[in-house]
């Protein structure tokens, strides 16, 4: 154990690390405008929190929940009557303390604690034990449950407005000291509050029981004028009080994804720190944020800090938390400065959140740049302001309401109690921007790399000839497919080069060749617990703006501080380079340190004494007061060696955070190793601000010179290349949910996969390596392999560049596992039915030949001294019950081969994946042969194609994609060309127009979101199993248990070499990580929470043999999914064009030409799956088994093979991988059902009462009175109707229901066709997601008084995936109306942001405002918005696909009016009411939203019908 | 690969066969030249696979996606360098090699594979025509000096690469020529000998010797440091049966030979072309590549008729299921002799040869059967009664294949041990049993194709390479997974 770190969590063991902890919530606050103090405002929360309760979750102890809390103005009154000798209100602390239950620990921490309170000047008045019950927590949460006690301390010699800062500081020395003592117990000590405003009661509970814990919370006596609540959903079932919210000043819903940098800039920061209000010996509060805290805590760490040092609250979270300034066209200029000026010394802490806070006077709460959590509010007519993440937590009467909102993207709300007013956006930052004058700061000192002048002076172009050039990318590890498949491609396109089919080649650590050093760095992504971003069609919240150079002192504000160089981009020219290395003024003081090392005959330590000669030259150099490092490795020649760039810059950085030097300087990179979008991520990732890539641009020009693979001039090519490399950045990033260059640098948002701890740790500090593996003599001996090549004097005839062979097989190149030899034998033997050639086929794949490839290849399956005879074995009928066939959508491969996939699983028992992209309903019965073509698993992934009511009902798993091992983090799309029209009808879409997935589901920004799409799922088809696919990286354990909290039945692990028809080379290659290391973690995390015996696990990526399957069973797997070797069985000849679609054999294409060359037979799969099954049944038998259920996760019996010899593997250490967790065999495998609780929703009652239209068709009306807690109403009865009547539905109106109140989540989500549903009152997020045909009609309640059209009334994501139907809506809908609408007709009176996004069918009306980014990614349906002011057609419509056109066409006129009308008919809307009466007059100001492909595609429509009919 | 749909766009189209009877009229190559678009159109349809089958069936790993690609971009001078990395002389594989890559191309499961040995031709003929090919002699030389003993293809590999390799190579030719079979056993109209002469000129201005009309005696190889004997399979297989003595049976390479001198009017020419086809009934037996190129040159001489016999049953015209593709698939082959006359016939065993006077009349032959047993050894041939038939012949030529390298060469007196097949016995290192005496090519592995004599010289000089400099050969070797390798069964 680390000392000196708090640990909530177990300790580092196995694959279980704690630092990949996640969690998230709901939040809520309520207060009193006028500041009133009640009991009543705390009643109130309380009963919010507990309506929030569905947000959070259990573990496998029901009575235990994962943490809440209530965060309230000191109960004067109350404590009062409590305490005695307490001086008046405002005159004293009260501080909420958590100590040891062992009574000398607890003692002890008391008396470090009042030591410091008295050292700050402040006086003891007394302790207090807080009363609380323990039978409402649960055994898990008793168990750690800390002694809770609550201390009172006077001002005593202490001015009172610094009273809270004394109280901080001496809350902050006691921790530390208590931190570095060895009292008993110290883990338990924690201050969840200690101020003279606020006190925070919380703990490990269920939400509803807090104030049954905490009793003295129902006493009369307790008020307070506001109130923050918050409930936690945490993905492990670990107890950890302290990590309950709310925090001292904040709660947090959502998740910092840049926590790792964030946290090592602070730490660097710390060195500058001055504060007059804090006093000298700043240091002995160090460090600021706690190590091992969950970033929520860290955050709350970061803001009391920028408070104590007296910023205000809404100050200080507007520099960690700023709105997207950088492309906002609305943005006032003095806001903008106040952005940029605060960007100088702060960068973003990104990630979703939704933000309450108070300081006791203020309140309010911020949403992030993206608004990825759902903050609504209400003010009532009786001043009270309530929000939560949900609208309807607290019942309020309709005629109470005085207005409904919610939180926009980068907005605040802030409710100023002292002067009993809500504080608008606009004025709090106008306010703020008024403070200093920013802009005028920025103009005097602020420096535009691109403004100043180029310096006379030596060129820094490498000019090379063409041999010296040749032998510079030898040194630098180039290949011939650098050149065709990476820089020609990158700058001739400008944009990361695609490719198809997964990764089949070593890790770089199993690998015998040299390879590039990034290699080792598997990017991590974001999946579940946040989203990643689109950061194409969502540019607009993106930047890769940065600002260096040498910071100033975070403490203070002044100009001094944005004395910064302000670079557009991370990718810098070489003349760009020569301006910072030749140019000294205010900002650049330079200084050129060399990256390289002399070869010498000893490389044991070559490489450490050069690190260690760069990091002290660096430190020597910015105490000297160099402002830019430039680190070069230009000086190579035949004796000097460059040192991985990336490992130079690393070192550096860290060795500069921990000397508190590295906001000192800027590190300017020269080097020539980076050309991927890959390499410079990790350069960025690890700490370099800016890199210069000589090599790449003078690669280029030559490429350019010789009109070899580019067709460019040089300097365009070099332009294009920075430009694909910047996408290529921004994908990155934003697969990781970040969206600024500044917060991505130093994230270190990697796992180091085959590198030792001596480097990781010294280097690395802080990233995640979990099986060591080279060491610094290896890294070296990979650098001279390449500098030999590179200087040595080639043999006349040789050629330049070996051919490289990572991307497309070659003889010379690295070992793939699909290959000439295996190709041929396993097509010849399933063809044939030929088990013996299978053999030689496995033996070549994981046998004695098998070159070493993945880390399973050294795993050692220990034979039993017993084993059992073949035939008692498990038969191999049985067996293919757990194989799966991987997910492929129909246009993503022919529907020959998709069918013929389908009809061998289901012949032999297995299952078969849709796939995202809809299933043809013919094929739910069998054909004319009798052949079953059904897919078993439907696939829901976030473009939902073609997911309606009736696709869902006919599955017998439902598999939510979260994520694909070949592009974890990212969407897809599928181009226009190959929207055939039958591949349209399947996904409800329109032909020829191109189709967009997001990189997001978006009804899954956080866990209790996928927890929420699991239910609705369940719901819309209670048979099938819900599954959840999630790809293998660091933290995936984590995740999964906490997927498993929210009960999904089976967990998919999948591994980052998956196949795929299209992703980018980089994510093939880099994101992700093997199976064997997220299974491991997945199934080691699940045994810890004991929550493993609850889901079953599934495991693919690359299984190719029984062997595989026989490891992926001992690691925990039971069943098991294939995808690229069935292909491989029906003609696959890894042609890896699936992205052109131009397949030669007819699979991944839909050009009818190639289509007909299929010869795959479902007997082939069949074959496939037998000898698979048969090669298991061998290890089952040699192992000892006689059933799969007997093998699972009987990791016990794996060794790692004891002699390794390959080079590089030695250093490997599979320990943690191969630890087996203390547990019963009913504890390893799923030997028990989750708890849907379904069986008693509101559905099973409209089920029952529906019969008569259900079976008889007849129409029936119901009434039905609901509450934000009843979720996914409607779904359930829609399956029904699915059921019985398939896709047509019932009759419009066939089943009425009005609904009175608010709906919960996903209301009418796949509501079927004959279903109506009209609501009075309002509705949260996911409102009629999936809509398959029935209508929506959503309206305040009747006796409501407000203003409908200028209130919120809907949620986000409303209408999402929506495939058919009508809804009319009559107020506004929060973000992200409509998005993925493929059919949907709608009418709405305003919505958010991101509108209408990757619509592709369907028609859209909006009688209101809109929010920015309306129609991003929009490739199909029209929409109509009422622009009276021009504000939409100016600002904020994205016109990237659409043209923005007037309504001119009768028809059309006619039906929009049409829609208007109905509108008002079906909500009395008065808006609608004045447009229908003056519509001839009012249709002009309607502008038409028409996607360009839509457009051509009705054309072309039109046209192929006419002449069909012709 | 520059165009990803250039399969969809053009057929295959190889290159055009002159007229017949033009062809039958001269000696010059059989086909007509290509235009340059017809090149990089035909170079467009490769697919440039995940997986390049190609690269993987052919013997010395010619990397065909990378040249295919440069040709369609027009990159001629890079196409060269890429081609002539991995083989010696792609002029001569360009026309002689049956392309074994185009039988493993991904194209051609379905249709006509990528016409690689064309392209592979026009890279060469074009890299000289346009001044590309430039002597590349070693930047520096070892004190090392290496004989090679024959100028066949193995030989002319070997030679090469310990050049490239900067040792002082000398090569012994015991005809007049260098060149060894491609220049005597190979008719112009596949290989014209200009083609030969000009890679021996290249390989002359790079510093390579060449001592013809000696076969090296020990005592012309003590001053080297290193020997490789690549003297080819010599000894043809015979065919004794009752009439073998009668005059006018040959053997096919002593008919080839002639013609050969004739047609490059080597000196002495007259001496060995009196063997001449013109007006006779002419019979070859055998039916592999030997045989077709006696059809061929018969037919240019004026034969009356050309009869060819092949002991096998008449292959299948494409693959069976015992041939999947990507390996190498026993079919029909047709060559642009069999196209110009002749007649073929399978499964038939020549019994006798009957003369008068000395002289050969006509053959007695019978039709045979092959019975395949159950158990997967070998078949049995069975002669099918009453089925004897008389031809009328005045020439036969036996093209029955190589038993091995002479017997009275180079192996007797240098004492080389040799094998079973009575092929030079080398370690895995192509070393023999005396140290510093290497074997490659036909006499080392058997008769076989150019381009696995490429293979064998290459292998060869790198392994001794690294005997001379006791060091990792720099010389580069193909590596990798090899599908004519791959054991199926």
């Amino acid at each position: 154990m680390k000392k000196n770190t708090l640990n909530y969590y177990p300790e580092k063991q196995g694959m279980y690390n704690p630092a990949l902890e996640k969690d998230a919530c709901g939040v809520g606050m309520v207060c009193h405008l006028k500041g009133h103090k009640s009991h009543m405002i705390i009643e109130k929360a309380l009963e919010v929190l507990a309506n929030l309760e569905h947000r959070g979750a259990t573990g496998y102890d029901p009575d235990t929940g994962d943490g809440a809390g209530i965060l309230i103005q000191i109960p004067h009154d109350f404590f009062k009557s409590v305490v005695d000798g307490l001086p008046d209100a405002g005159q004293y602390g009260a501080g909420s303390v958590f100590l040891p239950q062992d009574q000398s620990g607890r003692h002890s921490c008391e008396m470090i604690l009042e030591k410091y309170l008295q050292a700050e000047g402040l006086e003891i008045i007394g302790w207090r034990d807080v009363p609380v019950d323990q039978s409402a927590i649960g055994e898990l949460g008793q168990s750690t449950m800390p002694y809770i006690r609550q201390v009172f301390v006077a001002s005593g010699s202490v001015a009172l407005d610094a009273l809270d800062r004394h109280l901080f500081i001496a809350r902050k020395l006691a921790e530390n000291e208590i931190l570095k003592s060895d009292i008993e117990g110290k883990n338990q000590f924690y201050l969840p509050s200690m101020s003279s405003k606020l006190i925070v009661y919380k703990g490990l509970m269920r939400s509803f029981r807090v104030s049954i814990f905490y009793p003295e919370l129902t006493n009369p006596l307790m008020t307070s004028g506001l109130a923050l609540v918050h409930q936690r959903y945490s993905t492990n079932t670990f107890p950890a009080w302290p990590l309950a919210q709310p925090f001292r000043f904040i709660s947090h819903n959502g998740e910092i994804n840049t926590v790792r940098g964030n946290m090592n800039w602070m730490k660097a920061r710390q060195g500058l720190f001055e504060s007059e209000l804090l006093g000298t010996g700043l240091e002995r509060l160090f460090p600021i944020l706690t190590e091992g805290a969950s970033d929520s805590a860290i955050i709350d760490n970061a803001i009391e800090l920028l408070y104590h040092s007296g910023r205000s609250l809404p100050h200080a979270i507007l520099m960690l938390i700023p709105e997207a300034w950088q492309h906002h066209a609305e943005m006032p200029a003095a806001n903008r400065a106040f952005y940029e000026y605060h960007a100088c010394i702060m960068e973003p802490w990104d990630g979703p959140a939704s933000i309450p806070f108070t300081d006791g006077e203020v309140i309010g709460a911020v949403l992030d740049r993206n608004g990825l959590r759902p903050s609504r509010y209400t003010v009532t007519k009786d001043d009270l302001v309530i929000m939560g993440s949900e609208s309807g937590v607290l019942e309020i009467e309709p005629d109470n309401i005085e207005s409904r909102g919610r939180l926009q993207p980068g907005r605040m709300l802030l409710i100023d109690t002292t002067k009993g007013c809500i504080v608008e956006d606009q004025q709090i930052k106008s306010d703020l921007a008024a403070m200093k004058p920013y802009r005028e700061w920025l103009d005097n000192n602020m420096i535009c790399l691109n403004e100043i002048a180029e310096p006379d002076g030596r060129s820094l172009l490498l000019d090379l000839n063409s041999d010296d050039l040749a032998a510079h990318q030898r040194l630098f590890g180039y290949s011939q497919e650098d050149l065709k498949i990476v820089l020609g491609p990158m700058a001739q396109k400008g944009m990361d080069p695609i490719v198809s089919m997964g990764n089949d080649t070593p890790l770089a650590v199993l690998s015998e060749r040299s390879r590039q050093f990034c290699d080792y760095f598997h990017q991590l992504f974001a999946q579940v617990t946040n989203p990643p971003l689109d950061c194409i069609r969502e540019e607009l919240v993106t930047s890769l703006l940065s600002y260096i150079g040498k910071q100033g002192n975070l403490l203070k504000e002044n100009p001094e501080l944005c004395k910064m160089l302000r670079v557009n981009q991370p990718l810098i020219t070489e003349r760009e380079l020569q301006k910072i290395s030749h140019t000294e003024n205010d900002v650049i003081r330079s200084i050129t340190l060399s990256t390289t090392f002399e070869v010498g005959p000893s490389i044991d330590k070559i490489l450490k004494e050069a690190l260690d000669n760069l990091c002290a030259e660096a430190e020597h150099a910015v105490l000297a007061g160099c402002t830019f490092l430039v680190l070069s490795d230009r000086s190579c020649n035949k004796k000097r060696a460059p040192i991985p760039a990336l490992l130079a810059v690393s070192a550096v950085h860290q060795h500069l955070v921990r000397k508190q030097l590295r906001t000192h300087t800027a590190l300017v990179l020269d080097t020539g190793a980076p050309r991927s979008a890959h390499h410079f991520a990790c350069l960025i990732g690890f700490g370099a601000d800016v890199v210069c890539p000589y090599l790449a641009f003078a690669t280029l020009r030559d490429l350019a010179s010789r009109k070899l693979y580019v067709d460019l001039d040089a300097e365009s090519a070099c332009t294009s290349f920075i430009k694909a490399v910047n996408k290529g950045l921004l994908k990155i990033m934003s697969k990781m949910g970040i969206s600024t260059l500044q917060s991505y640098r130093g994230s270190q948002i990697y796992e180091i996969v085959g590198m030792n701890s001596s480097v990781t740790d010294e280097y690395f500090t802080g990233t995640v390596s979990r099986i060591e593996g080279v060491g610094l003599k290896q890294i070296a001996e990979e650098v001279l392999i390449n500098h030999k090549a590179g200087f040595e004097t080639a043999l006349p005839g040789a050629v330049e560049l070996q051919d490289g062979g990572l991307y497309q097989w070659r003889r010379e190149g690295e070992n793939h596992l699909y290959n000439p030899a295996t190709i041929a034998l396993l097509q010849e033997a399933v063809e044939k039915g030929d088990y013996n050639l299978y053999q030689k086929y496995a033996d070549l794949i994981s046998g004695e030949q098998a070159k070493l490839s993945t880390l399973r290849g050294l795993f050692d399956l220990k034979k039993a001294a017993q084993p059992v005879p073949l035939d008692e074995v498990e038969p191999w009928t049985e067996i293919v019950k757990r194989f799966k066939t991987g997910a492929m959508s129909y246009g993503s491969i022919s529907s020959q081969a998709h069918e013929t996939l389908a009809i061998a699983m289901n012949r032999i028992g297995g299952s078969s994946n849709s796939g995202e992209g809809g299933e043809n309903a013919e094929r739910f019965r069998p054909d004319p042969q009798g052949n079953w073509r059904i897919s078993k698993i439907k696939q829901v992934a976030s473009g939902r194609f073609g997911v309606t009511s009736h696709y869902l009902i006919n599955a017998k798993e439902l598999q939510i994609k979260m994520a694909q091992g070949a592009k974890p983090g990212e969407g897809g799309q599928l181009p226009a060309e190959k929207v055939y029209p039958w591949i349209a009808k399947t996904r409800m879409s329109t032909p020829y127009v191109q189709l967009i997935s997001p990189p997001p589901h978006h009804d899954i920004y956080s866990i209790e979101d996928l927890a929420q799409l699991i239910h609705d799922l369940k719901n819309s088809n209670p048979e099938a199993r819900i599954s959840v696919k999630l790809v293998s990286e660091a933290g995936v354990g984590t995740i999964a248990a906490g997927v498993a909290k929210g009960k999904a039945d089976l967990i998919l692990i999948s591994g980052y070499d998956g196949g795929t028809g299209a992703s980018p080379m980089t994510s093939v290659k880099h994101a992700g990580l093997p199976w064997e290391l997220g299974l491991a973690e997945t199934q080691q995390t699940l045994i810890m929470n004991k929550l493993r015996s609850r889901v079953r696990l599934e495991c693919d990526g690359k299984l190719m043999s029984g062997r595989d399957v026989a490891v992926a069973c001992l690691l925990g797997a039971e069943e098991f999914g294939f995808a690229t070797a069935p292909l491989v069985a029906i003609g696959c000849v890894m042609m890896r064009v699936c992205h052109l679609n131009t397949c030669p054999q007819g699979i991944a294409t839909q050009d009818p030409r190639l289509a007909k060359k299929f010869k795959g037979k479902p007997e082939y799969v069949v074959n496939f799956m037998k000898f698979i099954a048969e090669d298991f049944r061998r290890y089952m038998s040699e192992m000892g088994f006689r059933s799969v259920d007997e093998m699972v996760g009987r990791v016990d019996l794996v060794e790692m093979k004891a002699a390794v010899k390959q080079w590089k593997a030695q250093g490997l250490d599979y320990s943690a991988i191969l630890r087996s967790v203390d547990s019963l065999p009913e504890e390893r495998r799923c030997t028990e059902v989750q708890d849907h609780g379904i069986s008693d929703t509101v559905d099973c009652t409209l089920i029952a009462d529906a019969q008569a239209a259900l079976e008889g068709g007849l129409k029936i009306e119901m009434d039905l009175k609901i509450r934000n807690v009843y979720r996914t109403i409607g779904t359930m009865l829609s399956s029904e109707i699915s059921k019985r009547y398939g896709a047509e539905g019932l009759p419009e109106d066939t089943i009425k229901i009005n609904c009175y109140g608010t709906c919960g989540q996903s209301f009418a989500a796949f509501g079927a066709k004959g279903l109506s549903m009209f609501v009075y009152g309002d509705a949260n997020d996911y409102l009629g997601k999936g809509l398959s045909g029935a209508k929506l009609v959503l309206r305040p309640d009747k006796k409501a008084a407000y203003v409908a059209e200028d209130n919120i009334i809907a949620g986000n994501v409303a209408l999402y995936g929506a495939t058919s139907g009508e809804a009319y809506i009559r107020g506004q809908a929060g973000e992200r109306f409509c998005v993925r609408n493929s059919g949907v007709n709608a009418v709405v009176e305003g919505v958010g942001d991101h509108g209408c996004e990757y619509m592709t069918g369907g028609c859209v009306i909006v009688l209101g405002d809109t929010g920015r980014n309306f129609a991003a990614g929009m490739s199909g349906g029209v929409a109509y918005v009422l622009d009276e002011n021009g504000v939409f057609s100016e600002k904020r419509c994205n016109t990237e696909l659409v043209d923005l056109e007037k309504i001119d066409d009768q028809n059309e006129s006619i039906k929009i009016q049409g829609m208007i009308q109905k509108h008002f008919e079906y909500t009395d809307s008065p808006v609608a009411k004045k447009i229908v009466d003056n519509w001839d007059q009012m249709k002009n100001s309607f502008v038409r939203v028409m996607p360009r492909d839509y457009k051509l595609a009705l054309k072309r429509i039109a046209a192929e019908n006419s002449s069909a009919n012709a | 690969m520059g165009k990803t749909t250039g399969f969809l766009e053009h057929d295959r189209k190889a290159e055009n066969l002159r007229a017949a009877d033009e062809r039958l009229s001269d000696y010059k190559e059989v086909y007509d030249p290509v235009c340059e678009e017809h090149l990089r159109n035909q170079a467009s349809r490769c697919m440039d696979c995940g997986i390049p089958f190609c690269h993987s069936g052919c013997p010395i790993g010619n990397v065909c996606p990378e040249w295919n690609d440069l040709v369609y971009r027009g990159q001629w001078e890079k196409a060269w360098e890429r081609l002539t990395a991995t083989n010696n002389f792609p002029e001569f594989t360009g026309r002689l090699c049956p392309a074994l890559c185009e039988e493993a191309c991904v194209l051609g499961i379905h249709e006509g594979p990528v016409t690689i040995r064309m392209i592979e031709k026009n890279i060469v003929e074009k890299a000289y025509e346009r001044g590309i090919v430039k002597p590349g002699p070693p930047l520096s030389r070892s004190t090392k000096t290496v004989a090679v003993i024959g100028s066949g293809p193995a030989g002319l590999a070997a030679a090469d690469q310990l050049n490239k390799a900067g040792h002082t190579v000398t090569v012994f030719e015991k005809d007049e020529k260098a060149g060894g079979l491609l220049r005597y056993g190979i008719p112009d109209f596949k290989l014209e000998k200009w083609v030969v002469d000009r890679r021996l000129k290249l390989m002359e201005s790079e510093g390579i010797k060449f001592v013809c009309n000696l076969n090296p005696e020990k005592k012309d190889l003590v001053d080297f440091d290193a020997v490789v004997v690549a003297t080819g399979s010599g000894t043809p297989r015979d065919l004794p049966i009752p009439g073998r003595e009668l005059n006018g049976i040959h053997f096919a390479l002593d008919f080839l030979a002639g013609q050969n001198r004739l047609t490059s009017s080597i000196e002495g020419a007259e001496q060995w072309g009196k063997i001449n086809a013109k007006d006779k009934h002419v019979i070859v037996i055998g039916g592999g590549d030997t045989s077709s190129d006696c059809v061929g040159t018969s037919l240019r001489q004026g034969a009356s008729s050309v009869t060819s016999f092949e002991l096998m049953p008449m292959p299948p015209d494409g693959r069976t299921e015992d041939y999947p593709w990507p390996f190498w698939p026993m079919k029909m082959r047709t060559s642009s002799s069999h196209l110009e006359g002749g007649d073929r016939f399978w499964n038939i065993m020549t019994k006798s040869f009957n003369g008068y006077q000395g002289r050969l009349r006509s053959l007695t032959t019978v039709s045979i059967d092959w019975d395949k047993p159950q158990d997967g050894s070998r078949p049995k041939l069975i002669e099918v009664p009453h089925t004897e038939q008389i031809w009328q012949a005045d020439l036969v030529f036996l093209a029955l294949g190589f038993l091995g390298p002479r017997s009275d060469d180079v192996i007797s007196r240098l004492g080389l041990d040799v094998d079973q097949r009575s092929n030079i016995k080398t370690g895995s290192e192509y070393q023999t049993d005396i140290s510093g005496v290497f074997a490659s090519g036909d006499c080392h592995r058997g008769q076989s194709l150019v381009v696995w004599a490429i293979k064998e010289g290459r292998e060869c000089a790198a392994a001794v390479d690294q005997w001379l400099m006791k060091e990792n050969s720099r010389l580069p070797l193909v590596d990798g997974i090899d599908l004519t390798a791959v054991k199926r069964f």
